[in-house]
């Protein structure tokens, strides 16, 4: 393994990263105030006692961003899962054993890439009905085939390469050649990857559960938080901007830490 | 001409594929339209009379086939909650969304050009750090939380247009396009920092290939081979990009429609997907792929004149 320099990028990417995960797994447990309780200091601007104001019923800000981001980052990073990892599978096994399949798949994959993916997920969700797992499935599947043709790439560039015609020579598995000798060479296309898609998953499921057709309540998410909040905009735009603040924040940080393992991976071709 | 005609054929193939998709999706999960246009009290006598009207009686297939011809000669069906041809609904609709979206696409071609060119001079500088954060951060932001930004700041504050009141373009079209076009600035923004972003990694790229150290240890002009060579070479990339961009920002203009108030395609989408209008998400769904597969078509073709290499069946 070479040795990789850290880079600026990167570094500041997991701080923000870090601290606004770990804020929001804080959020899990604890909020300062409870998120849905409703008090008499309604439309109160930011201060010491509610860092990010108050609502029109009086809720404090702080405490529902901090649980809404929750929901949003446990279903990014679900879709991410399905998505990254059917695409994984789909792209090793088309991209190794070529053939019929191959086509095929991949035929169906131009298919499904012609649809706009917040559109394809729209309609998923208009088949499944509205809800977190429903969005979880539908960005899911979405998410695979970008997913599975980048991996096909990653895994056919290397069937032919020496080391894998050595390891077949050896006798090794299909299935250990492409877990222990191909996977490992491919985590530089895809962990720049997951990066991407993980942002945009949460500005996919923000969009979605803004427009209605995403997460519905009791739970809170970022999007549904920004369509309550549009509606206030003008007695409590401290809402707005804590909320959109957040994401930006979230998906800057996500997005530093792309750009680094890019740069490092550029540095050590 | 040999490519034109091939790339034309597999144009249709894809749309004839993806149009299938579509209506056996939808044929699946819609149910029984007859149910749905008369309601729960229809006897089964005006069932039939229904379902025979609409075709439903005939083979899946030839029900596909009717229906796709209908579509190319311009009947898309009736809507559901409407009762109304969903030809006539969606025109006008669609006439705004085009006219939002081919501003936005100016926009970006306007804007990431010379941005992209300047932060792939100005790489080495020791301020690029910067600019490359200021990008992401222009990434990062949502495009309807800009939305809410610019509606507030220059419809209520600076009462550059009245958020919410959209005037009717063939009544007020100047009033219209201005509306527009802050919706179409935040559709851009996001684009057009990652179209920087791809052009400053493509420039970057070609600039670092020998024949470009050759041409410039020659004695040529820095600036004359970035113009004459790299700028050449790094076009096909780019316009394929510009494709996707054509194709990506009607998506993007689902969200910001309804930010705005917009009565556009996407919002039309969002309520009939609501409704459960599936012939209208149906036509919008079809319309929307051919849209995309058609942007990545004219792509591919302009790329073809432009590096004539593409022809022997290399991609962009």
């Amino acid at each position: 393994m070479m040795k990789k320099k850290l880079n600026g990028y990167l570094i500041a990417g997991c701080i923000i990263t870090g601290i606004i995960v770990l804020w929001i797994i804080i959020g899990r447990f604890y909020t300062p105030y409870p998120p849905t309780k409703m008090s008499s200091a309604k439309l109160q601007a930011p201060s010491a006692a509610h860092l990010f104001g108050t609502d029109k019923f009086g809720r404090d800000i702080f405490s529902r961003v901090m649980q809404g981001s929750g929901t949003t980052l446990l279903i990014a990073a679900l879709t991410i899962m399905i998505g990254a990892g059917a695409g994984t599978v789909v792209g090793a096994v088309t991209g190794y054993f070529g053939g019929i399949v191959d086509e095929v798949l991949m035929r169906l994959n131009d298919a499904l890439t012609a649809f706009p993916s917040i559109l394809l997920a729209l309609v998923i969700i208009s088949i499944l009905g509205p809800g977190k797992y429903n969005v979880i499935i539908a960005l899911g599947i979405v998410f695979i085939p970008s997913y599975a043709r980048m991996m096909r790439t990653a895994f056919a560039a290397q069937r032919d390469v020496n080391y894998i015609i050595s390891a077949r020579l050896m006798g090794a598995s299909n299935l250990r050649i492409l877990l222990i000798h191909m996977l490992p060479n491919t985590l530089h296309v895809l962990l720049p990857a997951l990066t991407i898609g993980f942002n945009n998953a949460v500005l996919a499921e923000a969009s979605m559960s803004f427009l209605g057709i995403g997460v519905t309540p009791p739970d809170v998410s970022m999007g549904y938080m920004l369509s309550e909040a549009q509606g206030m905009f003008r007695s409590a735009p401290w809402y707005a901007l804590s909320v959109g603040g957040v994401i930006a924040l979230l998906v800057f940080g996500v997005s530093l830490i792309g750009e680094g393992l890019q740069i490092m991976n550029k540095e050590v071709n | 001409m040999k490519y034109a005609a091939r790339r034309i054929l597999a144009l249709f193939i894809t749309m004839i594929l993806v149009s299938f998709l579509a209506f056996a999706a939808f044929h699946i999960i819609s149910g029984d339209p007859a149910r749905a246009i008369l309601g729960m009290n229809a006897t089964e006598k005006q069932l039939e009379l229904m379902r025979h009207e609409l075709g439903l009686d005939k083979p899946f297939i030839v029900q596909y086939f009717s229906w796709l011809l209908g579509f190319f000669s311009g009947n898309l069906g009736i809507s559901y909650s409407y009762r109304q041809p969903v030809a006539s609904l969606i025109m006008p609709k669609l006439k705004v969304t085009l006219v939002m979206v081919l501003i936005s696409f100016a926009i970006i071609v306007v804007f990431s050009l010379p941005l992209g060119l300047r932060a792939a001079q100005k790489s080495e500088s020791r301020f690029d750090w910067i600019r490359t954060s200021i990008n992401q951060l222009c990434m990062a932001v949502p495009a309807f939380f800009l939305s809410i930004l610019v509606s507030y700041v220059f419809g209520i504050i600076l009462k550059f247009f009245t958020p919410g009141d959209f005037p009717k373009m063939d009544k007020n079209l100047m009033g219209a396009l201005r509306y527009l076009f802050f919706a179409a600035v935040c559709i851009a923004i996001p684009r057009i920092a990652m179209a920087v972003r791809m052009l400053k990694s493509t420039l970057i790229e070609e600039m670092e290939k020998d024949y470009v150290r050759t041409a410039i240890s020659r004695g040529n002009d820095r600036v004359e081979v970035l113009k004459k060579h790299v700028l050449k070479n790094s076009l096909v990339p780019t316009i394929t990009f510009l494709g996707q961009t054509m194709a990506e920002i009607v998506g993007g203009s689902i969200v910001v429609e309804q930010v705005f108030g917009i009565p556009g395609m996407g919002r039309f989408l969002v309520a009939s997907i609501s409704n459960r209008d599936y012939p209208v998400v149906e036509a919008l769904v079809v319309i929307l792929a051919f849209w995309v597969i058609l942007s990545g078509t004219v792509a591919d073709l302009i790329n073809q004149k432009i590096d004539p290499r593409l022809k022997l069946g290399g991609r962009a």
